[in-house]
């Protein structure tokens, strides 16, 4: 693989132009030709389906796949709380200025401007668009859009659709994406999943699928390939993400080529139900919103753990992110709240469930909100979520407060990409979470719907045409070769995993014992040792893995623990890469907490001199050994500072 | 907790199918489907087939989960998916019955798994607004009276799950159908698609769906307890609209 110098491309000038600049600067395809064009979009949550929709409603010929029995199930749907946008509706001095500085701080400034900016400038646009899909936002009385405050802003910028609003905001882009599929402008296979890329030389031309109802392998060729297939922090067996989430075709492709950006960036969200049992399959969040009027507190006293909250007299409740944290209070950002969490458990004074010897909570009480504003009022707010807690553990949050402690729920890693959202591999585009994002180190709340679909719908159209518009139509007759090419490496994998030599293990086993490494080191604070460790046991396991794992049925249909297995192969891989890219950032950053490099009263050090980059991986034919190669951050119209959240 | 499972195995769209016992263990805090987990593990060991089964999210939203329980689509627990039933709930139940959704729409694709794509074909009729990426208005111009956002996001919350389908004596998707003309009858834009009620319903035959017959089975199973009144609305568009 070749040498190079990576370039952002990121458009020089004033911020505020840049965007219109380069969209002025991009050419355009004549409509009449548009439909000579195809484009691959494989994942179709709110990245994928807002892309397609929008590529197929210009006329491109669109080809899109997901794993899921239909794209409504995107696990985008899952996403409760809101989505961001700088409409100043609430005269609250709000503008996309505003927007784009606590954004990129809350990014620890390991994000570029350029992107940043854009983010927050097509964010008005996307509710807009949304709205007008229909989308039940919450409303005033008035009848105008309502909005809440969320963590991380001390400004009302948060549009919602009660507890669900991914749901609402994917079943918008579903739904434009099923009208193209009616027109015909789109073709959608559903149950079918990536299983390489083909390239012709550097370049991306198509991807290999295995239907996962027949087994059948095909092949697509196209112009181009963008990848919407969201994050992988399934990596830690146990997250709040759906179970199908998986990091395979940003994977694959790393390997065919595409850098991996920022890897070891995970989200860890501070407000999810705590686990409770050994052979438990995910995690449930709770809505950051929560955080708005439920209270976060742990006993001040270990003898009281024990004792029913109620019991607890308000003089012996620390209230710990008010104390630590006054201005912010308990809407501090996620990363600062999951550190505070977690350190109150560490000291001993969790409560709930003991997990391997520590309790593992602390209470989220409603009290309070309940006596002020009234049963009513915060049932209107937060009914669905107190139902489904109380679905979950069994105990009324209404009567008791709830249990939290902070569990992997996003990731900001993944393929790196320039300001057009190219990855290193010519015609290969990532979109949403399976890049590696405008926001560096870590997300604010309801950040996450905005770029997945300012992606989608704005910023994929724009520059995707913009290189179709530079090559010819290419012609799925000559690339047979590299069809074979891929073809076989697929069929390679999948003959490995289902014959192993000495087929013992299942994989979920395997993957439940990878997740707990990754947790223990790589998870809300990492140390040196603790990650050179990992990396040992994660080739260990890796060893075993290939050697042990067990899949019964065959390969020739449908077979659910087949494509697990092929997702935890994957998982084995990248997990080696979070931790080494975990070991080279020696600075705290974001979500990053090495604890080598905390101030002495526990926060994040940042090192700016030495990190304010973006680290990119490339596959080096040896996972172990991957080359790092540096994109620089420039800030000309903000100044990093210290993120203070006192 | 011990429990006897009976669950239906068939290893193909075209193959007959059976119930076939099992036995597990199970804690109370487990999840449904980790209990199936678990059971799965033990078959995989064995060198069995595993049960196959969708699911996704867990977490009640994403609609993937579709088991019937004793009977009943989602199990017992009212307002409630499969993936959010608890093994808790089963205390005093120590048989299960295990099945899949059962319509002529709904193919069986394996053991536990049916295929539920006639559900996007109806929505790619006109189940949605009509408007292009980017020309849409500023979100404010058009106001919306809270009780009509409220309502419209009542039907709004249908995940597409097919539960009011496996229930109903006809077969019938017309709760499905209802709730996404409801929801999009009263948005801004709502009135832009009058022949909407038509051309879903037209949809729904098509694909072998049966009609609505009102018993109202539909609303007691729907975990999201879209109400049978989103069928009168439906119903009254469809004649406003001739």
């Amino acid at each position: 693989m070749s040498e190079f110098e990576l370039d952002s491309h990121a458009p020089k000038g004033p911020l505020q132009d840049r965007w219109k600049q380069h969209k002025y600067n991009s050419r355009v395809v004549s409509p009449a030709n548009r439909k000579k064009y195809t484009v691959i979009v494989v994942g179709t949550g709110l990245a994928g389906a807002s892309a397609s929709a929008s590529l197929g409603e210009m006329g491109f010929n669109v080809k899109t796949f997901c794993f899921q029995d239909s794209p409504r199930r995107a696990h985008s749907i899952a996403a409760q709380g809101g989505i961001n946008a700088a409409k100043n509706y609430q005269n609250d001095g709000d503008s996309v200025w505003r927007l784009f500085y606590d954004t990129i701080k809350g990014g620890d400034f390991r994000a570029r401007e350029s992107n940043v900016f854009r983010l927050a400038e097509l964010s008005t646009a996307i509710i807009d668009q949304a709205v007008a899909q229909g989308v039940p936002f919450a409303r005033e009385y008035s009848g105008y859009l309502a909005n809440r405050s969320f963590g991380g802003a001390q400004v009302s910028r948060t549009f919602y659709a009660r507890g669900q609003t991914g749901q609402q905001l994917l079943l918008g882009a579903y739904q434009a994406m099923s009208r193209q599929i009616a027109e015909g402008t789109i073709t959608h296979q559903s149950r079918c999943e990536m299983q390489e890329l083909i390239m012709d030389g550097d370049r991306a031309v198509g991807i290999i699928t295995r239907d996962l109802v027949t087994g059948e392998l095909e092949s697509h060729i196209a112009d181009c390939v963008v990848l919407c297939t969201g994050g992988y922090s399934n990596a830690f067996y146990l997250s709040t993400n759906a179970k199908g989430c998986n990091t395979s075709a940003i994977w694959r492709a790393h390997k065919k080529g595409a850098l991996f950006a920022n890897p070891c960036f995970t989200q860890i969200h501070p407000t999810c139900i705590p686990q409770h049992g050994e052979l438990q399959s995910k995690l449930t969040l709770m809505s950051e919103s929560l955080r708005n009027d439920g209270r976060v507190w742990a006993p001040k006293n270990k003898a009281d753990c024990d004792k029913r909250p109620e019991d607890i007299p308000e003089q012996d409740r620390d209230y710990f992110l008010e104390r630590m944290y006054p201005s912010f209070g308990n809407l501090v950002p996620r990363d600062i709240a999951s550190r505070a969490v977690k350190l109150i458990c560490d000291e001993g004074r969790g409560v709930g469930f003991e997990i391997e010897g520590k309790k593992l909570g602390v209470y989220l009480d409603f009290a309070q909100a309940i006596k002020k504003q009234g049963f009513d009022a915060v049932e209107e707010k937060y009914g669905n979520l107190f139902e489904m807690y109380q679905r979950i553990t069994a105990e009324n949050p209404y009567e008791t407060p709830m249990r939290i402690y902070p569990a992997v729920h996003y990731t900001m890693g993944g393929l790196w990409v320039d300001y057009n959202l190219m990855t290193t591999i010519d015609g290969l585009f990532a979109g949403g979470e399976a890049n590696f994002s405008d926001h560096g180190a870590n997300r604010l709340g309801a950040s996450a719907l905005m770029q997945g679909l300012a992606d989608g719908y704005f910023i994929l159209p724009t520059t995707v045409a913009d290189f179709l518009a530079k090559h010819k139509p290419v012609k799925a007759e000559n690339y047979s070769m590299q069809i074979d090419e891929a073809m076989s490496s697929a069929k390679s994998r999948i003959d490995s995993l289902m014959n192993a030599p000495e087929p013992s293990v299942t994989p979920d086993e395997f993957h439940r014992q990878l997740g707990q490494i990754l947790w223990h080191a790589c998870g809300m604070a990492r140390t040196k040792s603790s990650l050179e460790k990992a990396i040992n046991e994660i080739q260990t396991l890796r060893e075993q893995f290939w050697r042990k794992v067990k899949i019964s049925g065959s390969e020739g249909g449908l077979n659910q623990t087949l494509e697990r297995a092929g997702r935890v192969a994957d998982f084995f891989e990248l997990t080696e890469l979070m931790c080494i890219d975990a070991l080279d950032r020696e600075e705290s950053c974001g979500c990053h907490a090495r604890e080598e490099h905390l101030t002495e009263e526990g926060e994040a050090k940042r090192n700016d001199m030495d990190y304010s980059y973006v680290a990119a991986w490339q596959y080096s034919g040896d996972i172990s050994h991957p080359t790092l190669y540096r994109e620089y951050l420039h800030f000309d119209f903000v100044r990093p500072s210290i993120r203070n959240y006192q | 907790m011990i429990f006897k499972l009976n669950i239906w195995r068939q290893s193909g769209p075209d193959k007959k199918g059976d119930f076939e016992t099992y036995e597990i263990e199970a804690s109370e805090d487990s999840s449904f489907l980790e209990m199936m987990d678990a059971l799965n593990e033990k078959l995989i060991l064995q060198g069995d087939d595993p049960i196959a089964f969708d699911f996704d999210c867990r977490e009640g939203i994403c609609g993937s989960c579709n088991l019937v329980i004793n009977g009943t689509p989602h199990g017992k627990q009212r307002a409630t998916t499969t993936c959010q039933q608890y093994m808790r709930d089963y205390k005093d139940e120590k048989e299960l019955w295990i099945e899949p959704w059962r319509a002529t729409a709904f193919p069986i694709i394996k053991d536990l798994i049916v295929d539920r794509s006639a559900f996007d074909r109806i929505i790619q009729a006109g189940g949605y607004i009509p408007i292009r990426t980017g020309s849409a208005c500023e979100a404010n111009t058009l106001p919306i009276d809270k009780q009509v956002a409220d309502d419209a996001f009542d039907a709004a919350t249908c995940i597409g799950c097919g539960a009011c389908v496996a229930v109903c004596p006809n077969a019938s998707a017309t709760l499905f159908v209802a709730a996404k003309i409801s929801h999009l009858s009263v948005l801004p834009q709502g009135g832009m698609d009058k022949q909407r009620p038509a051309k879903l319903l037209k949809a729904m035959e098509h694909e072998g769906f049966g009609s609505c017959s009102n018993y109202r089975e539909c609303e007691s199973v729907c975990p999201k307890e879209i109400k049978v009144s989103a069928i009168t609305t439906m119903n009254r568009l469809l004649y406003q609209n001739r």
